[in-house]
C-alpha cells in the first residue's frame, strides 16, 4: 500500500487538522467531536444544512463547509457512517432557530445513523427535516435491494440548498427543493481500478488490466457487472444512456452536468470524458447549461468517473448561480 | 444463574474474538460490501473494553446498555445502529435482575433480535445477522422448553447461529450494501450474520465453564 499518510488510523484526524490549517477563514473543526462546521455558525433565522458520511470522498462533505452550501459536515472514519454522536453534534452547532436539514445518502449505514441522530435532536426541541438522495440508476430500486445508492447528486444537491438556506427561507421549503433536485437529478458511476482503504491495507477488489467495473458505488464496494475495458467514447455511452434514459431527458432540456473523478484519473481523462458526453447530448440536442469537472465525490484513490445529470429549470439555475465559498467550491463572492 | 461477573466474561471474550477476527469479517466484507466490518466491530469492541473496569461493578443491564450506547457511538456503519440498539435492548430485558436465570438469558436474546429488526427491519432470507439470529432464537427457546442447562441452551444457540450463517452463503442479498451487487452476493457468507455467530460462540464458551 503506497499513501502519503502516517499511522492509518490517523489519517482523518490528520487530514481534519489540515483542513482547518488551510481554510481557518471558512471553517471551524471541532476535533473532538470529529466534525466541520461553518466559521460563522449558528447563523439566527437560517436553517442550518448539514451533511455527512464516510471519509475517503473528498471533498464531500467537509470540503463543501462555507457560505451557500453547508453549515456543518460529519466525517466518519474511511468509508464508514459516522455515528449519532457526531450528526448531534453538528445539529445543534448549526441550529439558528429555524430547524436543520439533514442530507443523507442512501446507504443503510447512513440512514440508520442519521434516524437515530435525528431522534435525539427532535428529543432536545430541535426541529429536523431529512431529505434522503438516491440519485445511482446502476442499481434496481425495488423491493429486493436496499434501494438506489446516493452518490453525485448529493454534491449537486447541497449547493442547491444551500443557496436557497442562505436566503432564510423557512425548512419546509427547503426541504421541498431538496428533494425536488434528488428527484431531478441521475448518476451513474464506473471504475478502471479499486482503491486500499488504509486500515485494510489491500484493494477491496480486484480488476484485471483489461477489465472495468461499471456501476460502482464509492466506498470500493464491487459494481453491477464487469467488462472489458472499452475506450472513453464507449463507457461515457455506457453511462450516459441509462441516465438520460431513467430521467426521461428529452430535446429542449437543459441540465446541469458533472463530469467526476473518482479520484486516480487525471483531470486530461476528465475532459475526455466531457467531450463525449457534450456529444452524445447534443445529438439528442440537451443542452448542457452548467457544468462542474474535477474531482468532487471521489473514492481515494480509485481510476474511474461518475457522470451526473441534474434537469435544471429557472429555480434550480438560480440557486446554483447563488454565492457560494467553501474549500472545495467558490464563485460570485 | 449468569451473574454481573459471567457477563462481564462473555462481553471481554467477544472482545477478544472480533478483534483476532478482524481480518476475517473484513475480507467477508471485501467481497459483498466495503471492507470495514471487521475494522469496525474491532474499533467498537475496543471502546467496550475500556469501560470493563467501570463495568464490572454495574447490573447486567446496566452493563448491555452501556455497550449498547459505546457500539451506537463508535462503530459507525450500519453495525453501529444494528447491535447497538440491540445490546441497548436486551439490557431493558434484563431491567431490575441482579442475576439470569435460563429463561432470562433467552429473554435478552430475543429483545437483542428484536432490536435489530426493529432497527434495520430486515426478515429472515435476505442475508444478514438476521440469519444467524433468527434460528439461533429458535433454538434456544426449544432447549429451554426442554429444561436443558445454561451450557446447553446456548451451545444449541451457537450452533443454530452457525448453521444460519452458513445458510447465507447461497442467499440473494435484499438488504444493505450487498444487495447493490445483485446476483454476485450468491456464494458469499454474511459478514453480520458472522459475527453475530462469533458473539454467540463466545456466550456458549463462557456458559460452558461457568
Amino acid at each position: 500500500m503506497k499513501k502519503l499518510i502516517n499511522k492509518p488510523e490517523d489519517v482523518v484526524k490528520e487530514e481534519l487538522e489540515g483542513m482547518q490549517e488551510a481554510h481557518p477563514d471558512l471553517i471551524r473543526v471541532d476535533i473532538e467531536q470529529q466534525i466541520v462546521i461553518r466559521k460563522d455558525a449558528p447563523i439566527q433565522g437560517k436553517v442550518g444544512v448539514i451533511s455527512g458520511g464516510g471519509s475517503g470522498h473528498e471533498p464531500m462533505h467537509g470540503g463543501y463547509v462555507g457560505v451557500g452550501m453547508l453549515d456543518a459536515a460529519c466525517p466518519g472514519a474511511v468509508f464508514t457512517s459516522p455515528v449519532p454522536d457526531q450528526m448531534l453534534a453538528a445539529t445543534k452547532a448549526v441550529n439558528g432557530g429555524a430547524g436543520v436539514l439533514h442530507i443523507v445518502k442512501n446507504y443503510t449505514g447512513d440512514v440508520l445513523n442519521f434516524e437515530m441522530a435525528a431522534e435525539l435532536a427532535e428529543a432536545e426541541g430541535i426541529q429536523v427535516a431529512t431529505v434522503v438522495t438516491n440519485d445511482d440508476v446502476a442499481v434496481q430500486d425495488s423491493l429486493y435491494t436496499a434501494g438506489r445508492r446516493g452518490v453525485g447528486v448529493t454534491v449537486l444537491l447541497e449547493k442547491i440548498v444551500g443557496g436557497l438556506a442562505e436566503t432564510k427561507a423557512p425548512l419546509e421549503q427547503v426541504a421541498a427543493l431538496a428533494k425536488k433536485v434528488n428527484d431531478q437529478g441521475r448518476s451513474m458511476g464506473m471504475a478502471l481500478t479499486s482503491c486500499t482503504v488504509p486500515a485494510a491495507g489491500k484493494p477491496t477488489f480486484e480488476l484485471g488490466e483489461d477489465e472495468m467495473e461499471i456501476g460502482i458505488g464509492i466506498h470500493g464496494e464491487p459494481g453491477r457487472r464487469r467488462v472489458k475495458l472499452a475506450p472513453a467514447n464507449d463507457i461515457v455511452e455506457m453511462l450516459t444512456e441509462p441516465i438520460v434514459e431513467d430521467m426521461g431527458l428529452k430535446a429542449g432540456d437543459q441540465v446541469l452536468a458533472m463530469v467526476n473523478g473518482m479520484g486516480g484519473t487525471p483531470l486530461i481523462e476528465l475532459y475526455i470524458v466531457y467531450n463525449a458526453l457534450f456529444q452524445i447530448l447534443k445529438g439528442k440536442n440537451i443542452t448542457i447549461a452548467r457544468n462542474l469537472v474535477g474531482n468532487y465525490i471521489t473514492s481515494l484513490e480509485m481510476a474511474g468517473t461518475s457522470i451526473t445529470l441534474v434537469r435544471l429549470d429557472d429555480e434550480l439555475t438560480k440557486y446554483w448561480d447563488a454565492p457560494v465559498h467553501t474549500p472545495a467550491l467558490r464563485w460570485a463572492m | 444463574m449468569m451473574t454481573n461477573e459471567d457477563t462481564l466474561r462473555w462481553l471481554e471474550r467477544v472482545a477478544d474474538v472480533l478483534h483476532e477476527n478482524r481480518e476475517y469479517l473484513t475480507q467477508l466484507d471485501s467481497a459483498i460490501g466495503d471492507a470495514d466490518h471487521g475494522i469496525n466491530m474491532d474499533r467498537g469492541f475496543t471502546a467496550v473494553r475500556d469501560k470493563f473496569s467501570a463495568m464490572a461493578s454495574m447490573d447486567i443491564a446496566t452493563q448491555m446498555r452501556t455497550v449498547g450506547s459505546t457500539l451506537v457511538s463508535t462503530v459507525g456503519g450500519a453495525s453501529g445502529p444494528l447491535y447497538g440498539t440491540a445490546f441497548l435492548r436486551a439490557g431493558g430485558a434484563a431491567a431490575g435482575k441482579t442475576e439470569l436465570a435460563h429463561a432470562d438469558v433467552v429473554a435478552m436474546l430475543d429483545a437483542f433480535l428484536g432490536g435489530i429488526v426493529a432497527r434495520g427491519k430486515a426478515q429472515p432470507g435476505e442475508k444478514t445477522m438476521v440469519d444467524a439470529l433468527t434460528p439461533a432464537l429458535a433454538a434456544a427457546k426449544q432447549a429451554l422448553t426442554a429444561n436443558a442447562s445454561l451450557a446447553e441452551i446456548t451451545a444449541r444457540a451457537a450452533a443454530a447461529a452457525e448453521e444460519g450463517m452458513k445458510a447465507t452463503i447461497p442467499m440473494l442479498a435484499t438488504k444493505g450494501r450487498a444487495s447493490y451487487l445483485g446476483e454476485r452476493s450468491i456464494g458469499h457468507q454474511d459478514p453480520g450474520a458472522t459475527s453475530s455467530w462469533l458473539m454467540l460462540r463466545s456466550l456458549a464458551e463462557v456458559c460452558a465453564n461457568m
